[in-house]
């Protein structure tokens, strides 16, 4: 093997790794915002070491290119996609794990409403 | 940002002249051309592009390191049988005012394994953001503020 191809290699292997990781993370962890942490983020540096590599297997202009506007696109939609997923889940007041330290966002919103208006409880 | 136009251009001008387009050459014209502009322009403005394109620089970096950083500490509690973490939800003071900086802010944040935003306040004041690791909150917002705030203000504001 090259060195190129050793390079590759290791970056498949990092990625694929990340991505296994946040599996067991998604699987593990205590509840909602925890399991979003693990899942997404990993996932962010897996998906960018996989890509990484497909880049420096083909260093083709047309494979380099594709790779970093899938980088920068995973980039700008994975923490809007998590950060709407935590915020609605936690106006529809989704638990935080019993063992948590401080929640400094309790008490300052209203209580959740139906898209029809109704007041929840 | 007229000084961005320049930048290109001057970068575009060296390419030219010079006659190759290998990567090597693309980075050296950048890195000339950015030298021409600071001896140009450099002492005028205050806060002009030659001094936010090296904060920009710099924001990225940070960035790098501590998304390897945190992405271990994340990948080793995946791995350790036992619950070593205390998760929390702090609420950041902000200092940044444009919309386009706190977006760029919270989307860092979020990228960063072990925390994530969850909310803006309505008034864009103060963040709320979800931590893996929160053994104290004052100490959570202090690293927050002084990593990636003042970088990015650095380059923005």
């Amino acid at each position: 093997m090259t060195t190129t191809e050793w390079i590759a290699a290791a970056l498949l292997l990092l990625g694929s790794l990340l991505m296994l990781l946040s599996a067991i993370g998604l699987l593990r962890m205590p509840d909602l915002y925890n399991r979003l942490s693990a899942a997404s983020k990993a996932t962010s540096l897996g998906a960018i070491f996989l890509l990484a590599g497909f880049a420096v297997v083909q260093p083709d202009p047309s494979v380099v290119g594709r790779a970093i506007a899938t980088i920068l696109f995973v980039l700008v939609t994975v923490p809007v996609a998590s950060h709407a997923i935590a915020r609605a889940g936690y106006r529809d007041r989704v638990p935080l794990w019993k063992h948590s330290t401080v929640d400094e966002w309790e008490g300052t919103l209203d209580a959740p409403t139906r898209p029809d208006g109704d007041k929840r409880e | 940002m007229i000084e961005l136009l320049v930048h290109v251009l001057l970068t575009l001008a060296w390419l030219l002249l010079t006659g190759s387009f290998g990567t090597e050459n693309i980075v050296l014209g950048v890195v000339l051309s950015y030298l021409m502009l600071a001896l140009a322009v450099g002492r005028g403005e205050q806060r002009g592009y030659v001094q936010r394109l090296p904060a920009a620089v710099r924001l990225f970096g940070y960035f790098l390191v501590e998304l390897i950083k945190a992405n271990a500490q994340v990948a080793w509690e995946m791995i350790d049988p036992r619950h070593t973490m205390s998760p929390g939800v702090v609420e950041v003071p902000l200092d940044l005012k444009t919309p386009f900086a706190i977006t760029l802010l919270s989307n860092l944040i979020t990228l960063t394994p072990g925390t994530l935003t969850m909310e803006v306040s309505d008034d864009h004041t103060r963040l709320y953001v979800h931590g893996m690791y929160v053994t104290d909150p004052d100490r959570f917002r202090a690293e927050i503020k002084q990593g990636f705030e003042r970088r990015v203000k650095e380059v923005f504001e």
